[in-house]
């Protein structure tokens, strides 16, 4: 993976140093807190319902084991003992104090981390896929291009006050495990009929209020001009996206204004414009990154064969492994989504853990999903039965990948200042309550998310089933939506209709996934249901319309 | 009534005020009637509050209740998560918030 060179870490030190500063003037009343809080923000520090909360960048979810082993040590020696990962492959403490703030930022300097652009409206953290690299379905690594991308938008003088925040995505396979369509800009390595490798670029895609698929707006971009045809997207979006109103000022808005055509023809002239400024970086830089992708000492000629006869480890390698590039080896899914848990919270020694079997099993390498749970990309099928079984003990072998308790759900009321309902509250009931039904293996793929306001960190847009909590007069109510999806066929999830309280959303769920085992024709997933049958059948049995 | 939250500027810890002091416990909100932005005011200036903001509650034997939900997660803590709450010993804790 990626390792910082003097330029990179002067950066992130220099940092830390600017921000000790900017606290120090804070606590001394140098600055009031309408001058601080920008500043705060843009070192990913909030303050939230209980305390301030730092949001860690993890770039495209990549952690090597030393890092993961500074994250737990940060939770232990900063926060209360856990971090919540995120939507967005990163990490967040809900428990930081203002005055630590700027010694846990130097402490994760150390292993080249930081917590910069984790806020603010500027480009956040690229995301892209938890099994790049790894997956033998992937074109390329994706990795290098995220990590180019990475550099040109930190402390992007240009970039730095965007209308409002920026997410970017880069997969390099037609299965997609980012949400890429659902980013404001989703970049899809692919390949050109002539057998070159280019950039396909969809722009103006989200959730939150306003939910929209990206369109593409350009086929194939060269990989020597990536930057630049970023650029040009960005450079449009900088000088006519909305200002006046921050509900209406994410790129997606401006797209559907304008029009997709229309915006395509300003990010071309822009991008004629950019080739002639030679903005591109030095190619160098791309080769310089890339060897630090490539692929580890795979060893060859290994077992492909796997021992199945416990049936609990069978069923974990059936739901929580993903095929590998490389023969012998697949990728293995760490869930932390325990029946009734937290989702994507993990402990102090559960961080530990994973770190030091990621350095045994998996090449030093660890990575953080999109859905909230950790993979270890490279694991000898010989070694995953006692990978399992060190899982299990420690409460993080749970079989339950893309299954209905492997939920999404956002920090919710019980963290979020922004929140109107609990997320987490429902999930652990769903979780529970499924798993005592027994039902869970039955159901098959269900993507269940739950969001606890119209922000839509937790995706419910694009849940199979997914959750929005509301504020009704003061009380928690939450809707129930159908038939999203973030993966290649992206969908928006419509809502059935009138929403429910805490007990009533639980019975729901469970009257739908009961319609769709009635339902349901041979090798058909819930959503492929859905789509069959429409939105009634699940309507009349929720309502009796 | 009406009484008066923020946050601890170098904890960020949740605080309420009594009156004299910002405390760790919404039973010792008191009643601002119509001081609070003078309070408020005063308070941040003095960077011994951050954040700070009025809001309804109502006051019985059981002690004072803020109106809103958000505002009883506060106060109390995550409800997910009641050992680190202030009542991690209550198993009605709950119970008062929603």
């Amino acid at each position: 993976m990626y390792k910082y060179d003097n330029y990179d870490q002067a950066m992130v030190e220099t940092r830390v140093a600017e921000f000790r500063d900017q606290t120090r003037r804070r606590l001394e009343g140098k600055l009031s807190e309408e001058q601080f809080r920008p500043l705060r923000l843009m070192n990913g520090l909030y303050l939230q319902l209980h305390a301030y909360m730092l949001r860690v960048a993890i770039p495209y979810g990549t952690l090597n084991s030393a890092q993961m082993h500074a994250l737990a040590d940060t939770a232990e020696k900063y926060d209360r003992g856990y971090g919540h990962f995120t939507t967005r492959q990163n990490i967040q403490y809900n428990w930081i104090k203002l005055e630590e703030a700027p010694d846990l930022l130097a402490d994760l300097a150390e292993v080249e981390m930081h917590a910069i652009q984790t806020s603010g409206n500027c480009i956040r953290n690229i995301s892209s896929d938890h099994f790049a690299g790894a997956a033998e379905d992937e074109l390329i690594d994706p990795r290098p291009y995220a990590e180019l991308l990475r550099q040109w938008s930190s402390f992007h003088p240009e970039f730095s006050f965007l209308p409002r925040k920026f997410k970017i995505a880069v997969i390099a396979s037609e299965t997609d495990r980012a949400a890429m369509k659902l980013h404001d800009i989703g970049i899809q390595i692919v390949k050109s009929d002539s057998g070159e490798i280019g950039a396909r670029f969809y722009v103006g895609g989200g959730m939150g209020r306003t939910p929209m698929i990206a369109p593409p707006i350009r086929d194939f971009v060269p990989l020597d001009q990536l930057i630049s045809y970023s650029e040009a997207c960005l450079r449009v979006y900088n000088r006519y996206g909305r200002r006046d109103n921050k509900y209406k000022a994410r790129i997606k808005i401006l797209v559907h204004e304008l029009g997709a055509d229309e915006y395509k023809r300003q990010v071309e002239e822009e991008f004629a414009h950019m080739l002639e400024q030679g903005v591109e970086p030095p190619l160098a830089e791309l080769e310089r990154i890339k060897p630090y992708f490539a692929d580890p000492s795979f060893e060859t000629g290994l077992p492909t064969e796997i021992d199945r006869s416990d049936p609990d480890f069978a069923l974990w390698v059936d739901t929580n492994t993903n095929p590998h590039k490389a023969p012998g080896y697949v990728s293995a899914v760490i869930s932390l989504k325990p029946v009734g848990g937290i989702p994507g919270d993990a402990s102090t020694e559960q961080m530990h853990l994973m770190a030091e079997l990621s350095k045994e099993y998996s090449f030093d390498e660890s990575r953080v999903t999109h859905t909230q749970n950790i993979v270890l990309p490279h694991v000898k099928i010989a070694d995953l039965y006692a990978l399992w079984t060190k899982l299990d003990a420690a409460g993080l072998g749970s079989p339950n990948l893309d299954t209905i308790e492997d939920i999404i759900a956002c920090p919710g009321l019980d963290y979020c200042s922004l929140a109107n309902a609990r997320s987490i509250p429902l999930a652990q009931q769903i979780s529970k309550r499924f798993a005592a039904s027994g039902k869970t293996k039955e159901l098959g793929e269900l993507k269940l998310k739950i969001s606890g306001c119209i922000n839509a960190c937790g995706h419910h847009h694009a849940g199979h089933i997914g959750i929005l909590g509301v504020d009704k007069k003061g009380v928690e109510n939450y809707q129930l939506l159908l038939g999203g999806s973030e993966a290649q066929d992206t969908s928006l999830a419509k809502i059935t209709g009138r929403g429910f309280d805490e007990a009533g959303i639980i019975s729901a769920v469970e009257t739908v996934t009961d319609i769709y085992l009635d339902k349901r024709e041979e090798g058909e997933r819930f959503l492929d249901t859905y789509r069959r049958i429409g939105m009634d059948p699940f309507k009349e049995a929720l309502y009796g319309e | 009534m009406k009484i008066l939250t923020g946050n601890d500027l170098k904890s960020g810890a949740v605080v309420w005020w009594d009156g004299t002091i910002w405390s760790f416990y919404v039973n010792d909100a008191v009643d601002v009637r119509d001081q609070a932005d003078e309070i408020i005011a005063r308070e941040q200036s003095a960077r011994r509050v951050n954040s700070a903001y009025s809001l309804e509650a109502t006051c019985d034997e059981q002690g004072v209740r803020p109106a809103h939900i958000k505002d009883r997660v506060r106060a109390l803590g995550p409800t997910v998560r009641p050992d680190l709450t202030l009542k991690p010993k209550d198993p009605t804790a709950m119970d008062w918030v929603i």
